[in-house]
């Protein structure tokens, strides 16, 4: 491509590539620094802001409760929540400057026109460490949105970057794929806050082999890692593992993309879970269903042709939140494995031999009770009780993949490392592209949201520092 | 769409939603879904007369069209609500004056005023006013107009009454619930600051994106002029009736100075109004139902501006014609009430009073979980 040839837009002091979370918070941090600022998005207007669009709450450390946070969660709880379920693959030095700056969030956000609201029903019980969006991350994103053009950002739709002209470890001007054409914008500063690459099958079969094609794609179809790609091309050190990713098991009747929160299914500890030869392969019952809801998605890929069935029976139906499709149900555990296309003998087999393992207890969901089962392998350690009243229901689930954590390797100040180990001049990242920093594998609710708006907070403010020098 | 379609929608979308839960701060209809797991017909039309039509949750929702979910609940919840008071109407032979009721309204109205300017030409006073200016009665007996408008207010109470039994059956709510103090007055608070028309605090989302407070601001003068110039109509009454002082009454006297600045509301209002209606995104809105919204405000435009123009020029020899026009405009407001978008404060004032009904008792259950 001739880049001389291509029509251009006016040069800006901060480009920032990719309108969701992270990118609005880096606009708008860069544009309160004094910065001319333009946000390019790739989707339409109604897609933008890629999964933003879906999340609901943001991880914070406080020292007490407020008005929206039922009790304290210290700066050295975040840092053990991380360190749990990452189980180590965390940069300890960054992700302590983020759950420190994460404080001071809680009241920056509102003062860009974020609400919160109180934590009320269907929530995984996060009222203390978590603060929920008043609407939803919809509606925060349409705050960010309002603030970001009352101070003057500009934003682009439908604007996606082909190409980057990166020249050591600087950036001088991107290519922009527009409704009107190519067009190359100068800028002194760049932005990378373009999301992940869960939506591009392909990139994900490369990881994952031939499996992937079964995986579901909860969010936006449009992050599909372009600039990810681009960015690892020209020279910036990645990190993290391409396989790792947020990945739930959700409804296997969702859309291929963009079903979001509506197809997840929250009944997992209060039946069994077998797969497509109708085996148990893990303890439903292992701990509290918000400490293990995050473990499901890649236990159910590594089933054969990555599908599994939630199978329980007529006494739990109402004890989980509702989701979009109904279970589906049956008379006896036979008739149910009619309609899965399971083997109906072995499915009443795995059942029969379930219910003979299960020992008397005291049923209680909100609590880990001593409800289990004896001699049995893998053993349900809780919330065990038998199969045996009808109607009998099932749910069939596949990974839903939420966000991936391959990304560019960042600094404290949100500056992208470079391969050869030099430190970018003028190129920042922040959001899902560098999440796998701090989140090296694992996931706790809310935290990408807590990684978008802090890294994306000191993104805006170091790339205006550096383009108003 | 049929009546069974827009049900059969409705269930779709709180379906959805009731997997979803993000828009659960912003209003009373979404904590009122939560309390159920599925929807019979009778739960989605509460759930549609208790929507106030704000519009933050098609704003906020990532689920709006153009997404393949295509959830629109302002725009779905105003139909099935629209559908709903023909259903309730009594009698029911004359539901199908919601249907072109733009057209209905008008034609009823101009009819009244018509018969009314005619009988008043009958009356001697009228071609000569110089006998009788600002003398009301010289020209219609009080005891006429008592018994003329008693009659259709009370027709007009009467029709809302029964209409509202069967809304009130179709919910399945018992009728305790409406002697109840508390949520009656939880209710009241709720209607008269119109709570649920704020998108959560921000405002309503009318025209752009940008949420506003013009519709509550007019929304308000609207009905506080309303009840102000009821207000003045009920003192003038009793005036009449208990101290024996009967109209016209001094610029300064109660009556006059709550129909004036009623009627100034009453002005304003429904024309604030109207302008927000037109520039309200039309995503959501239920455009079928625009003669009927329409109608009722410009029957409240013309009940102001007949009575401001009447208190003008009561010293005049317009008095006579103008008197006629605004109790013919008065009479067709009170006869076509039970079957103009006015119902619209019954239901949701009824819906209100379940909601807090509902919520304390939730409260009850579950203390602490707030």
């Amino acid at each position: 491509m001739n880049a001389a040839s291509v029509p251009t837009f006016p040069p800006v002091d901060v480009l920032v590539i990719g309108g969701g979370n992270a990118g609005l918070c880096a606009a708008i941090s860069a544009r309160r620094a004094g910065a001319s600022v333009l946000v390019v998005e790739a989707a339409p207007k109604f897609y933008r802001g890629g999964n933003t669009r879906h999340t609901r709450n943001m991880r914070c450390a406080h020292d007490a409760a407020t008005e929206s946070l039922s009790g304290p969660y210290t700066e050295d709880e975040f840092f053990d929540d991380l360190l749990r379920v990452t189980q180590g693959n965390t940069n300890e030095d960054l992700a302590r400057m983020m759950i420190a700056e994460s404080k001071e969030m809680l009241d920056w956000i509102v003062q860009q026109g974020v609400r919160w609201q109180p934590s009320l029903g269907g929530t995984l019980s996060l009222g203390r460490t978590n603060s929920f969006f008043l609407g939803g991350g919809r509606s925060m994103l349409n705050a960010l949105y309002l603030t970001a053009d009352k101070l003057g950002v500009d934003v682009r739709y439908d604007a996606e970057v082909l190409d980057l002209e990166i020249d050591g470890g600087r950036c001088r001007a991107a290519t922009i794929k527009h409704p009107e054409g190519l067009r190359r914008i100068e800028a002194k500063s760049f932005v990378a806050a373009a999301g992940g690459f869960e939506a591009n099958i392909e990139w994900l079969k490369e990881a994952w082999g031939p499996a992937a094609e079964n995986f579901l794609i909860r969010g936006t179809p449009y992050n599909r890692g372009a600039l990810l790609r681009l960015l690892i091309d020209k020279g910036v050190e990645q990190v993290g593992d391409p396989t790792q990713c947020h990945a739930v098991a959700i409804d296997a009747r969702a859309p291929k993309f963009d079903g979001g929160i509506i197809t997840r299914l929250d009944c997992v500890v209060f039946g069994i879970v077998v797969n497509n030869r109708a085996e148990r392969f893990y303890d439903e019952g292992e701990d509290i269903w918000p400490k293990r809801y995050a473990i499901w998605g890649r236990l159910v890929a590594q089933q054969p042709d990555q599908i599994a069935y939630i199978v329980f029976d007529a006494s739990s139906l109402e004890l989980f939140m509702p989701s979009l499709y109904r279970p589906i149900a049956a008379a006896s555990i036979g008739e149910l494995a009619g309609k899965l296309g399971l083997p109906p003998e072995k499915l009443e087999e795995t059942v029969a031999t379930f219910n003979r393992a299960v020992q008397p207890g005291t049923f209680d969901d909100k609590v880990l009770d001593d409800c289990r089962t004896e001699g049995l392998t893998p053993p349900k350690t809780h919330w065990a009780r038998r199969i045996e009243r009808g109607p009998f229901y099932a749910y069939p689930v596949r990974p839903g993949i939420t966000f991936t954590y391959l990304g560019v390797r960042v600094d404290a100040r949100a500056r992208m490392h470079m391969a050869d180990g030099s430190l970018s001049d003028n190129m920042f990242a922040a959001g899902e592209i560098m999440a796998g920093n701090v989140l090296g594998r694992g996931y706790a609710a809310g935290i990408g949201m807590t990684i978008g708006a802090v890294f994306g907070r000191i993104a805006g403010r170091e790339a205006a520092a550096h383009a108003c020098r | 769409m049929h009546a069974a379609d827009m049900l059969k929608e409705s269930d779709r979308l709180m379906t959805v939603c009731n997997s979803c839960r993000y828009c659960e701060g912003l209003c009373a209809v979404f904590p009122a879904m939560e309390m159920r797991r599925a929807f019979t017909a009778g739960d989605l039309n509460y759930l549609a007369n208790l929507c106030h039509g704000c519009g933050a949750c098609y704003v906020d929702c990532q689920f709006a069209p153009p997404h393949e979910f295509s959830v629109n609940v302002p725009k779905t919840l105003a139909k099935l609500r629209a559908g709903s008071w023909e259903r309730y109407a009594w009698p029911g032979a004359l539901s199908g004056l919601f249907r072109r009721n733009g057209l209905a309204i008008a034609l009823i109205a101009a009819a009244s005023v018509a018969i009314f300017l005619f009988s008043f030409m009958r009356a001697p006073a009228f071609s000569n006013p110089a006998t009788a200016p600002g003398g009301f009665y010289a020209i219609m007996p009080h005891n006429a107009i008592a018994l003329l408008f008693g009659g259709v207010f009370v027709y007009a109470i009467a029709a809302l009454g029964l209409s509202l039994r069967r809304f009130w059956t179709d919910i399945g709510e018992p009728a305790a619930t409406l002697a109840a103090s508390k949520p009656l007055w939880q209710a009241i608070r709720d209607a008269g600051s119109l709570r649920y028309l704020d998108g959560g605090g921000v405002g309503c989302y009318n025209a752009g994106e940008k949420p506003d407070d013009v519709r509550r601001f007019y929304h308000h003068l609207t009905f506080y002029g309303f009840v102000l110039c009821f207000a003045a109509t009920s003192v003038a009454t009793l005036y009449h009736y208990l101290l024996g002082r009967e109209a016209p009454y001094a610029p300064w006297d109660l009556p006059v100075v709550l129909g004036t600045l009623g009627g100034l509301g009453l002005v304003i209002g429904p024309i604030g109004l109207a302008r927000a209606k037109r520039t309200r995104d039309a995503a959501m809105v239920d455009e079928t139902r625009f003669g009927m919204d329409a109608a009722f405000i410009v029957m409240l435009l013309l009940t102001a501006l007949t009575g401001l123009a009447l208190l003008a020029l009561r010293a005049t020899p317009a008095m006579n014609a103008l008197l006629a026009v605004h109790m013919g405009v008065v009479f067709a407001l009170f006869l076509t009430l039970p079957y103009s978008r006015f119902v619209h404060g019954l239901y949701r004032f009824a819906a209100l009073v379940r909601y807090a009904r509902e919520r304390a008792d939730e409260k009850r259950a579950k203390p602490g979980e707030e």
